[in-house]
C-alpha cells in the first residue's frame, strides 16, 4: 500500500460526495418535471418521440400498469436484440462477417443486456459484429439503466405521496431519464475518452506487422509440436467510446472486447479509468440526494449515503490490503510497493497503468454497484481480495448500489430495519410517516429471500452435476467454489463481472444464467413495486415523540447491522468453504 | 393491453434509431473531426507500413529486445482474443507458470519484477513497470553493445509519469522504447 493509494481513494470519494448533491437536485427537478437548462433541447424531442409511439404523458399508471408496462417494453427489447444477434451476417456493418450467434448464447446474451447484467458469455470481438453492438447492446445500455432509474422514481413517490393510487408515467420517467441523464452526459464522456485513445472507428480489423516475429509452438491432434511463425497482428476495431461512456455511467458494465476496461482501447489511461469510476458512482450517489430532496427529507438522504460510504470504505481498504500482499508461493520474484519503480503486490491479471491501488478501487467500485466492468481480472486476486467483490455482490449491491436498483434495494432494507426498531420499542413501524405494515414487510422479505434462493441453489445443482458443472471450472479446491458462487452471484445481482476463468458458453450455464439474471432482476422489482403502490396509498402520520427518525446516525448505524447481519446469516457458511479456506491454505502453502 | 404493446413495439424502434444509431454515429463523426489519430487505434506506422499500436503490447524475445510481460490472449498479444489466465492464487499452474517465467526472466540472483513474471488483465498490457525495464538492462546492453547508462538513459526518457503526481503508476511503453533502441543502434 502507498500514500499516493491512498490519496487516489480519498480524492476518488471526495469527488463523488461532492457532486452528489447537484446530481440528485438535478435528477429531482427532472423527474418533477420542473425546467432544466436542457429544456430548449430537449422538449421538442420529448414531444416528437410521445407523439410517434403514442404516449400520453399526462396519464398516472398504479404500480400493476407501472409494472406491466416496464416489463412488456422489456420483452420487445429483448426480442429485438435477439433477432439482430440470430441474423447479423446478413446485416451491414460486419466487416469481419462473423456468423450469426447460437441460440442459447443468443438468448444468454439478450436476457443479459435487458437486465442490466451484461454477462457475457463470450468474446466479443470474435462474436459480435459492429451493428449488434450498436443496435442490440449498446441500446441496451440505455434502455436498462433508464429503466432503472424509472423504478426507483416510482418508488420514491410511492413513499412522497400521500392517498393517491398512482406512481407516475411509466414512458415519461424513462424517456427523462435518457434524454435528461443519459444521454447528455455519455456525450461528453465518449469524446473525453476517445482523446484519451479509446477508439472509435467502423473499420475492418487492421493488420500490423510485428516488430519482431513471434514463434508459436503447438501440440497437433497427433501428439506432434510444430512451430510456426506469426508476423503480424490482427488489432480489433469498432465503435467503442459510444457504447463505453453509457458502460459504466448506467452501471452496464459488459464490454466492447473481452478483456473489458482492462483492455487498453476501452481504458487507456489513469484518467479514463478514474473517470470511469467516478460515471459509475454518478447517478447512484446522485439519486439517494433525490430521494431525500423528493421525500421533503434531505438529512434521510445523507444519513443513507453515510452508511453506503462506511461499506465502501469497509470494502476498499479490505481489498487494497489484500491485493499489496505477497503471494507466498512466488520465489525470486521481487513484489515489494516502490514509489518512483513499481507498484508491487499481486500483479496477475493486473495493469502496469493501474497497478494496485486502482485495480483494487474499481474491483470495489464495479461490485458495489451493479456494474460489472472490469479493469483486473478478479479471478486472479488474492482469496480476501476477491472475497470484497464477492461479498459486495452477495450483499445485495446496496452500497451506492446499480442505478436505481441500488436504491430500491436498499430502500427495502430501510424498511426492514425501521420494522426491527419497531419490534424492539414495540410500536408500530413507520417510514417517513408511512406506517409499515404486514403486507410491506412481506415484501420487502420477498425480496430479501429471492436473491440467495437462485444464487445457492443453483450453486448447489450446478456441483450435484459434475458433467455441467464441474467441468466447466478452470480453478480447482476452494477457488473453483468460488468461481461458481460467483457466476451466479453476479447473474442474479444483474452485476455481470465474473471469476471469468469459469467457461460458461455451455447450455446448462447459459441458460442457468440467463434464468438467474431474469428472476434476479424481475422477481425483486415486482415486490418492490408493490410495496411502492400499498406505501403511495397510505396516510403520513405526523412525527410525534415516539417516531423512530431516520436521519441520525442511530439510524445509520442500524441499517448497517440490518445490511450487515442479513447477508452474513444467509451468506457465511458458502463464503468460508471458499475465499476464506482458500486465505487458509494459501498461507500453510497448498496449491491445487 | 394492446395499447402497452402497440406501445412498447413502438417505443423500442424509435429509440433503438435514436440510442443505437443517431447516437453511435454522432460520436464516430465528432471523434473523427476532433481526434482522428485516436479514433483509428493510435497506429504506429514506419516506412508506409502498420508495425502497430501504441496502446497494445507486443511480444518480444531474445536478448536483445525489451520483453512485454507473459500474455494470455490467444497465442500471446493477440488483440482478437484479449483477457487474461484467469488462474488463482493457489493454482499449481499459476505457480509453473511463474517458475517458468523467472527462469526465462532471471539476471543473476535479483529478484524479478512481479509484472515482468505475472499476465496483465488484458493480454495487451504496452507497458511494463520501470523495475522491470532496468531491470532488463544489462542484458539488453550487453546484447547491442552498448553501454548500460546509455540504455538507462533511454528507459529514464520513456518513463510515462503519474498523471498530475497522482493518478495511476509510472510506466514504460515496450513498443516505444523498443523502436527507440532500434533507432538508437539498428539491428
Amino acid at each position: 500500500m502507498s500514500l499516493n493509494g491512498w490519496l487516489q481513494i480519498t480524492l476518488f470519494i471526495t469527488l463523488i460526495l461532492f457532486l452528489a448533491k447537484p446530481m440528485g437536485l438535478y435528477m429531482a427537478r427532472v423527474f418533477e418535471g420542473r425546467r432544466t437548462w436542457l429544456d430548449p433541447v430537449l422538449v421538442p424531442c420529448e414531444r416528437l418521440l410521445y407523439r410517434l409511439t403514442g404516449v400520453d404523458p399526462g396519464e398516472e399508471m398504479r404500480w400493476t400498469q407501472y409494472c406491466v408496462a416496464m416489463l412488456v417494453f422489456t420483452a420487445a427489447t429483448l426480442v429485438l436484440t435477439y433477432i439482430i444477434q440470430r441474423i447479423q451476417y446478413y446485416l451491414p456493418l460486419n466487416p469481419q462477417h462473423l456468423p450469426g450467434v447460437a441460440p442459447a448464447l443468443a438468448l444468454n446474451t439478450a436476457v443479459s443486456f435487458s437486465t442490466n447484467t451484461n454477462w457475457q458469455s463470450y468474446t466479443p470481438e470474435s462474436t459480435m459484429s459492429y451493428l449488434t453492438q450498436m443496435l442490440g447492446l449498446a441500446t441496451h445500455n440505455f434502455w436498462s439503466a433508464a429503466t432503472g432509474i424509472a423504478l426507483a422514481i416510482a418508488f420514491i413517490r410511492g413513499i412522497a405521496r400521500r392517498e393517491m393510487k398512482t406512481l407516475g408515467n411509466f414512458w415519461v420517467d424513462l424517456t427523462r431519464a435518457t434524454l435528461w441523464i443519459l444521454l447528455p452526459i455519455s456525450i461528453v464522456l465518449a469524446l473525453v475518452y476517445t482523446s484519451q485513445g479509446v477508439i472509435d472507428n467502423l473499420k475492418p480489423y487492421t493488420t500490423a506487422t510485428l516488430v519482431q516475429p513471434m514463434t508459436v509452438t503447438s501440440t497437433g491432434a497427433d501428439g506432434k509440436t510444430s512451430t510456426t511463425t506469426v508476423t503480424t497482428q490482427t488489432i480489433a476495431q469498432g465503435p467503442t467510446a459510444s457504447q463505453e461512456s453509457i458502460k459504466e455511467l448506467g452501471t452496464n458494465g459488459g464490454g466492447f472486447f473481452n478483456a473489458n476496461s482492462a483492455h487498453p482501447f476501452e481504458n487507456p489511461t489513469p484518467l479514463t479509468n478514474f473517470l470511469e469510476m467516478l460515471s459509475i458512482f454518478l447517478i447512484p450517489a446522485g439519486l439517494v440526494v433525490t430521494l431525500g430532496k423528493m421525500v421533503g427529507s434531505p438529512k434521510h438522504g445523507w444519513a443513507v449515503l453515510a452508511c453506503m460510504t462506511i461499506l465502501w470504505f469497509v470494502g476498499t481498504c479490505t481489498c487494497y490490503w489484500a491485493e499489496s500482499q505477497p503471494n507466498p508461493l512466488y520465489h525470486n520474484v521481487d513484489q515489494n510497493n516502490s514509489y518512483i519503480l513499481q507498484s508491487g503486490g499481486n500483479m496477475e491479471g493486473k495493469e502496469v497503468r493501474f497497478g494496485i491501488a486502482d485495480s483494487a478501487l474499481f474491483a470495489t467500485v464495479t461490485t458495489d454497484t451493479s456494474t460489472g466492468a472490469v479493469n483486473s481480472m478478479h479471478d486472479s486476486y488474492m482469496p480476501l481480495g476477491g472475497l470484497v467483490p464477492l461479498t459486495n455482490i452477495l450483499l445485495g449491491e446496496v452500497i451506492f448500489g446499480g442505478v436505481g436498483s441500488g436504491l430500491y434495494g436498499m430502500i427495502v432494507f430501510i424498511i426492514i430495519a425501521v420494522f426491527i426498531a419497531g419490534l424492539m420499542v414495540g410500536r408500530t413501524p413507520e417510514y417517513l410517516g408511512k406506517k409499515i405494515e404486514a403486507f410491506d414487510v412481506k415484501m420487502a422479505m420477498l425480496f430479501l429471500l429471492i436473491f440467495p434462493l437462485i444464487i445457492l441453489g443453483l450453486s448447489a445443482v450446478s456441483i450435484l452435476m459434475p458433467t455441467l458443472g464441474l467441468n466447466s471450472l478452470a480453478n480447482h479446491g476452494p477457488h473453483g467454489l468460488s468461481e461458481m458462487l460467483y457466476t451466479f452471484a453476479s447473474a442474479a445481482g444483474n452485476n455481470g463481472s465474473a471469476f471469468a476463468g469459469i467457461n460458461a458458453n455451455t447450455t446448462w450455464y447459459n441458460y442457468a444464467i440467463a434464468v438467474a439474471m431474469f428472476f434476479g432482476r424481475f422477481m425483486m422489482i415486482v415486490p418492490m413495486l408493490a410495496i411502492a403502490g400499498n406505501l403511495a396509498g397510505k396516510k403520513i402520520t405526523p412525527e410525534n415523540a415516539g417516531t423512530f427518525p431516520v436521519t441520525t446516525p442511530t439510524f445509520t448505524v442500524l441499517l448497517l447491522s440490518v445490511i450487515i447481519i442479513v447477508g452474513a446469516l444467509t451468506f457465511f457458511p458458502a463464503l468460508s468453504l471458499g475465499p476464506i479456506l482458500e486465505h487458509l491454505l494459501l498461507h500453510a502453502g497448498h496449491t491445487f | 393491453m394492446k395499447k402497452i404493446l402497440i406501445t412498447s413495439v413502438l417505443y423500442t424502434a424509435v429509440t433503438a434509431i435514436l440510442l443505437g444509431l443517431g447516437y453511435p454515429l454522432l460520436i464516430f463523426g465528432l471523434d473523427h473531426i476532433l481526434f482522428p489519430h485516436q479514433a483509428d487505434g493510435s497506429l504506429i506506422s514506419r516506412n508506409g507500413q502498420i508495425i502497430g499500436s501504441r496502446l497494445i503490447g507486443q511480444p518480444f524475445t531474445g536478448d536483445a529486445y525489451f520483453h512485454s510481460r507473459p500474455s494470455a490472449a490467444g497465442n500471446g498479444y493477440d488483440p482478437t482474443a484479449s483477457g487474461g489466465s484467469n488462474l488463482g492464487p493457489t493454482s499449481a499452474a499459476l505457480i509453473s507458470r511463474i517458475n517458468s517465467s523467472v527462469a526465462a526472466e532471471q539476471i543473476g540472483k535479483a529478484p524479478v519484477p512481479v509484472d515482468l513474471v505475472t499476465a496483465s488483465g488484458s493480454g495487451l498490457d504496452p507497458d511494463i513497470s520501470p523495475a522491470a525495464a532496468y531491470y532488463q538492462a544489462p542484458r539488453v546492453a550487453h546484447a547491442r553493445h552498448l553501454p548500460v547508462s546509455v540504455v538507462n538513459h533511454l528507459i529514464e526518457d520513456h518513463i510515462t509519469e503519474r498523471l498530475f503526481g497522482l493518478l495511476g503508476e509510472p510506466r514504460v511503453n515496450v513498443l516505444e522504447l523498443n523502436l527507440a533502441l532500434n533507432a538508437l543502434s539498428p539491428q
